[in-house]
């Protein structure tokens, strides 16, 4: 494998942003040919090195070399045209654009509409990716839309194809698909820079991995010859905490009760919500997979009564009592908490402190004295109770949101919640984009949470996740939530094939 | 009688067409400028100004566009070069340029010059019924042959394409290595080229002399027009004509005494604008229409 030259050469290659050192000295290789795999956790400066790849950002230090000679990329149009691609993990289409005009809009050379169609047709008919070129992208799936993406590198045949975190939008079924593209693509000769934070599929598809980790480069494997533990290891740096195991909780009473929800779309890029049924238990745990956008920020702003109705809503009690018309803050003072996905100007106000982010969500007593003004010292003994108790390690007392790394304005939201005891908690993504050690603490803090006899629904695109806390999981699909079915029915294949939207037949119904 | 109706009508659509065609293009890259109005005035007071002085009707086109697309430049500075928010620059621009033109323009106020001749012999224009479209000056001809370039331009070109695209993502266009700025930054001078014309076009030809403010909401009509063409060029013509013979039976009805108060004339085109706005927030595939990143400040890292 060894005997293939090598295709680009990252020597020293470094990146700083201010005094921030995103990328520190980057030595590694990547052979014709092969799918190499570049493994980091969230900030270990993985999207930071591509983006010098491709042209976007400009190395503070270091060189490239390109079939051994020195290069400079300025631009991405010079990275396209050296033969390098990029498949985004936030996708650089145009959604408004047909599918033809946004591979124009990526190609150097002149074509004809006509014969660009030809070729388009040509070219996914040759990779097994099939695609209409006159429909609008707004039309298609997430993982259509990959597709188009990936037709739109392919057409410019490229040499190296760099692929951000490309399986994350896709259901496990879209991911071996793409892996059957890949590995199609590699045999042509063409390299694949595969970027991921989960093990499996680096171990699955790569020859060769390099993990970073804090913005350098701790190893280069074949990963044939390494165990996913050693991979994790290598990438967090300590062996990782790992998530307890659920103890056989004995699922009480039923706390939540919803049934008959209905939820128009109030803006065009929202999903409607039809007809959704759920109950949860005390001490139970549901979780609700779902590829984003099928429902699943409008399912949460049900839960915490952003959105409100008693028409198209027949029922939602909590412990009993009618609450579809309970604003949040009634909810809160019911015992329920929650927590939307995005922490940044949702959960918590990012250019406020951490001691007036937590008065928003606790604003009675103790911290509120009768007259309503703010006791400080309360506040700020819940504050410093919150950082204590959930590790949250700030650059100084009490600062603003925004200056905590996402991991630990994470653990502060959600310890925020959960110092309260809530007897019911909504959650929607609570480990993304976090590292890999708040993440298995967050998920620690929510089995304890459930355990005592807390009901919770947890909303999230990640499957492990999901298996890792939920008892009972059900599916958002276009905005209809498939029966909730126990943990041990299931497997990531069923749950993929809900997710892609198609049923899943029982035996017992037999057709 | 008609004709002479028809031939205002035309002749007041020919400024809407040309500044609403320049801000659709802004627009279509993804900046809004609500200096339209101030740009106009300031097109109109130089072109004036130039004319009187040399003489010469090119000379005061020429001033038209120019002072035009400078007073673009200074909004591209704000809003490209310090990322400001659209709106109030916009606003801000309107302001700037009404007050700026009118003291250029206290000078002039009161004093004539020659219109711009008509392109055609007489013999065409005394036509029944069609002569009326050989009785205009070149600026009407050339203000629908623009319209038609641009649409070629945006829908036939690859340029077309980018200025379409980052106007849909500035953030896309940038990742596939276009530069939004510069796209921005020539959509903005067109706009101001476009509008300057525009604003020239009223003291040239439509009422041969100078006033302050003359525009009177020229430039909101235009900037209405465009979302009431959907951003489409060809539409813009036919909304031009309708809102221009709006305009003009506001001012026919007051003469003749009928019982529609002027107010809710001039109100139409507004409320039209309005009916378009809520057509295209509503479902179906009109939502579509405008450009996704319309008044978003790009901001580029490297």
């Amino acid at each position: 494998m060894t005997t293939k030259p090598v295709l680009i050469e990252s020597r020293g290659i470094s990146k700083s942003f201010g005094s921030f050192l995103a990328n520190d000295s980057i030595n590694f290789d990547i052979l014709e040919g092969e799918i190499h795999g570049l493994l980091g956790e969230n900030g270990a400066g993985k999207s930071t090195f591509v983006k010098m790849v491709y042209g976007l950002l400009e190395p503070s230090n270091g060189t490239f070399y390109w079939n051994g000679k020195k290069i400079i990329i300025g631009s991405p149009q010079e990275a396209r045209n050296f033969g390098i691609g990029m498949v985004f993990q936030h996708f650089t289409l145009f959604p408004t654009l047909t599918v033809i005009e946004n591979i124009e809009l990526a190609l150097n050379d002149k074509f004809t509409t006509h014969e660009l169609r030809d070729t388009i047709i040509k070219k996914s008919a040759e990779f097994g990716i099939t695609v209409d070129p006159d429909i609008y992208i707004r039309d298609l799936s997430v993982g259509e839309q990959q597709r188009v993406e990936i037709l739109r590198c392919l057409l410019q045949n490229p040499k190296l194809l760099i692929m951000d975190e490309p399986t994350s939008v896709l259901t496990p079924q879209e991911s071996e698909q793409l892996f059957s593209v890949l590995k199609k693509l590699s045999k042509t000769g063409c390299s694949i820079l595969f970027i991921s934070h989960k093990l499996k599929e680096i171990k699955k598809i790569t020859q060769r991995a390099t993990i970073l980790r804090g913005g350098c480069v701790v190893s280069t494997v074949e990963t044939a010859d390494v165990s996913t533990e050693q991979l994790a290891k290598m990438m967090v740096g300590s062996n990782p905490q790992n998530v307890k195991p659920k103890t056989a909780r004995k699922s009480g009473d039923i706390l939540v009760k919803i049934s008959g929800l209905n939820k128009p779309a109030d803006n065009p890029f929202a999903t409607a919500l039809y007809n959704i049924s759920l109950n949860v238990k005390a001490g139970e745990i549901i979780g609700i997979a779902g590829i984003a956008g099928n429902g699943q920020s409008e399912l949460m702003e049900v839960l915490s009564g952003e959105w409100r109705s008693t028409e198209t809503f027949d029922v939602f009690d909590v412990f009993g009592t009618d609450i579809r018309n309970y604003s949040p803050h009634k909810r809160r003072q019911l015992g329920i908490g929650f927590l939307p996905e995005e922490r940044h100007g949702h959960s918590a106000v990012t250019n406020m402190k951490l001691t007036e982010n937590t008065l928003l969500t606790n604003h009675n007593s103790p911290l509120i004295q009768k007259n309503n003004v703010v006791k400080n010292e309360n506040l700020e003994k819940l504050t410093n109770d919150i950082i204590d108790k959930y590790d949250i390690r700030t650059p100084f007392r009490n600062p603003q949101a925004s200056s905590l790394s996402g991991g630990n304005l994470q653990k502060f939201v959600i310890g925020r919640e959960i110092i309260k005891k809530p007897r019911v908690f909504f959650v929607a993504q609570p480990t993304w984009g976090v590292d890999i050690g708040a993440t298995k603490f967050i998920r620690n803090s929510l089995i304890d949470l459930a355990n005592d006899g807390c009901g919770i629904i947890v909303i999230s695109q990640d499957l492990e996740e999901l298996f890792e806390l939920a008892d009972n999981i059900c599916v958002l699909f276009r905005g209809k939530l498939s029966e909730s079915k126990p943990l041990q029915e299931l497997t990531s294949e069923k749950i993929g094939m809900l997710m892609g939207g198609e049923e899943l037949h029982s035996e017992s119904q037999g057709h | 009688m008609i004709d002479a109706l028809v031939l205002t009508i035309l002749m007041t659509s020919v400024p809407l067409i040309l500044a609403a065609t320049g801000e659709l293009v802004v627009e279509r890259s993804g900046v809004l400028n609500l200096g339209l109005e101030g740009m106009m005035l300031m097109g109109a007071v130089s072109a004036f100004a130039l004319t009187y002085v040399s003489g010469s009707l090119l000379v005061g086109l020429l001033a038209g566009v120019i002072s035009g697309c400078l007073t673009a430049a200074i909004f591209g500075f704000f809003v490209l070069g310090l990322a400001t928010n659209q709106v109030a620059t916009g606003l801000a621009l309107t302001i700037f340029g009404t007050g700026l033109s009118g003291l250029i323009g206290s000078d002039f106020v009161g004093k004539a010059i020659e219109g711009l001749p008509t392109v055609f012999p007489e013999t065409l224009s005394n036509m029944s019924f069609i002569g009326v479209f050989f009785a205009l000056d070149a600026i009407a001809y050339l203000s629908v042959f623009i319209a038609l370039l641009v649409w070629i331009f945006l829908f036939k070109s690859k340029y077309g394409l980018v200025l379409r695209a980052c106007g849909i993502s500035h953030n896309s266009a940038h990742s596939l290595g276009y530069k939004v700025l510069t796209v921005r930054w020539c959509s903005i001078l067109f706009g101001g080229m476009m509008a300057g014309l525009g604003g020239a076009y009223l003291p040239l030809m439509l009422t041969p002399h100078w006033s302050e403010g003359m525009t009177s909401g020229r430039g909101w009509i235009a900037l209405a027009l465009v979302v009431f063409a959907s951003w489409m060029p060809s539409r813009i013509i036919y909304g031009a004509i309708l809102f221009g013979a709006i305009t003009i039976m506001q001012l026919a009805g007051q003469a003749r005494g009928w019982t529609i108060p002027p107010q809710f004339l001039s109100s139409l085109p507004y409320i039209a604008t309005i009916f378009v706005l809520v057509l295209i927030s509503s479902k179906g595939t009109a939502k579509y229409l405008a450009p996704s990143d319309l008044t978003r400040p790009f901001i580029s890292s490297k």
